[in-house]
């Protein structure tokens, strides 16, 4: 029974992420366009899952939700920071650097997320990897310290995901 | 004061400050002078300034009583794209070498960008950019 389940969605968060974006696709709700975006989200992960051979086997929705959250705040205060630099601050004043954060994420959709995260917060844009996965490279417009952003990435964002990806 | 106004005010507030904050990108835009600094100015367009416009979009069509969620997915497609495009153009930064060099990594790693494979050797910067 568990492996039939298992077998029929081999990803249950993006069948129900395929539900909802189909009902929102809508834009208003009737009960046969929900039914077919749950067949879609049934259909689709099943047919594409032997492509996908090695994809996360864990995931924690709740603290995702958590995660998001943290993350559309910081872009806020991230936003005004980096009005008030570009308003008031000279050019040759802007200490950009270059910093380079080790990774101890190993899962390719993991380092996905945390770059996404990096670029948008404003302020830091991730740059580049290494060719062995173990470091990114990330380009800050200002930075006292580089240090500090990188154990604020390390620690605000970086150990969320290790959570979310068991 | 009833729902109604307390909404359409509300969109306004937001639509102020989404145009604010696109202005702002397009000034920094204008006024950074280094190829990698510019890259930071449209993320404040892309994040702040979209989604306070799409809100008010969304309450706005909250208040006209045919309420749209539309704005929700165009957030959340805009959300994924956007890195990637900034990704790619500070990939040619370095490869341009248009801004600082990155920092060199321990001897057995490299920036997967500055690679040099062996079709590449000798060749110069540009040749390899316009033989795509």
């Amino acid at each position: 029974m568990i492996r039939f389940f298992n077998w029929l969605f081999p990803h249950p968060f993006l069948t129900l992420l395929m539900a909802v974006v189909w009902i929102l696709l809508q834009n208003e709700f009737s009960w046969g366009m929900a039914v077919f975006g749950v067949i879609l989200g049934v259909i689709i992960p099943r047919l594409t899952a032997n492509w996908w051979p090695d994809r996360p086997q864990g995931f924690r929705i709740v603290k995702m939700i958590g995660y998001v959250l943290i993350v559309l705040w910081d872009i806020i205060i991230a936003n005004i920071e980096v009005a008030w630099i570009i308003l008031t601050r000279r050019n040759k004043n802007l200490r950009s650097v270059w910093i380079t954060i080790p990774l101890d994420l190993r899962s390719p959709e993991a380092i996905t997320i945390l770059a996404g995260t990096i670029t948008l917060t404003p302020g830091t844009v991730s740059a580049d990897m290494s060719n062995t996965g173990h470091h990114l490279l990330v380009h800050a417009l200002d930075a006292k310290d580089p240090d500090a952003v990188r154990d604020d990435i390390k620690s605000r964002y970086e150990a969320r995901l290790k959570e979310i990806f068991v | 004061m009833n729902w109604a106004e307390i909404g359409t005010y509300f969109a306004a507030i937001c639509l102020f400050v989404g145009a604010f904050f696109a202005l702002v990108g397009t000034f920094g835009l204008i006024k950074l002078n280094d190829s990698m600094t510019r890259l930071h100015a449209p993320t404040k367009v892309g994040t702040m300034g979209i989604g306070m416009i799409l809100l008010a979009s969304m309450v706005y069509s909250f208040v006209q009583g045919q309420g749209s969620l539309h704005e929700l997915l165009i957030m959340a497609f805009l959300f994924v794209t956007a890195p990637i495009s900034a990704n790619f153009i500070s990939k040619v930064n370095i490869h341009r070498r248009s801004c600082d060099t990155p920092p060199e990594l321990a001897k057995t790693e490299e920036w997967s960008t500055l690679v040099q494979r062996e079709e590449d050797a000798g060749a110069h910067p540009e040749q390899t950019l316009s033989k795509g």
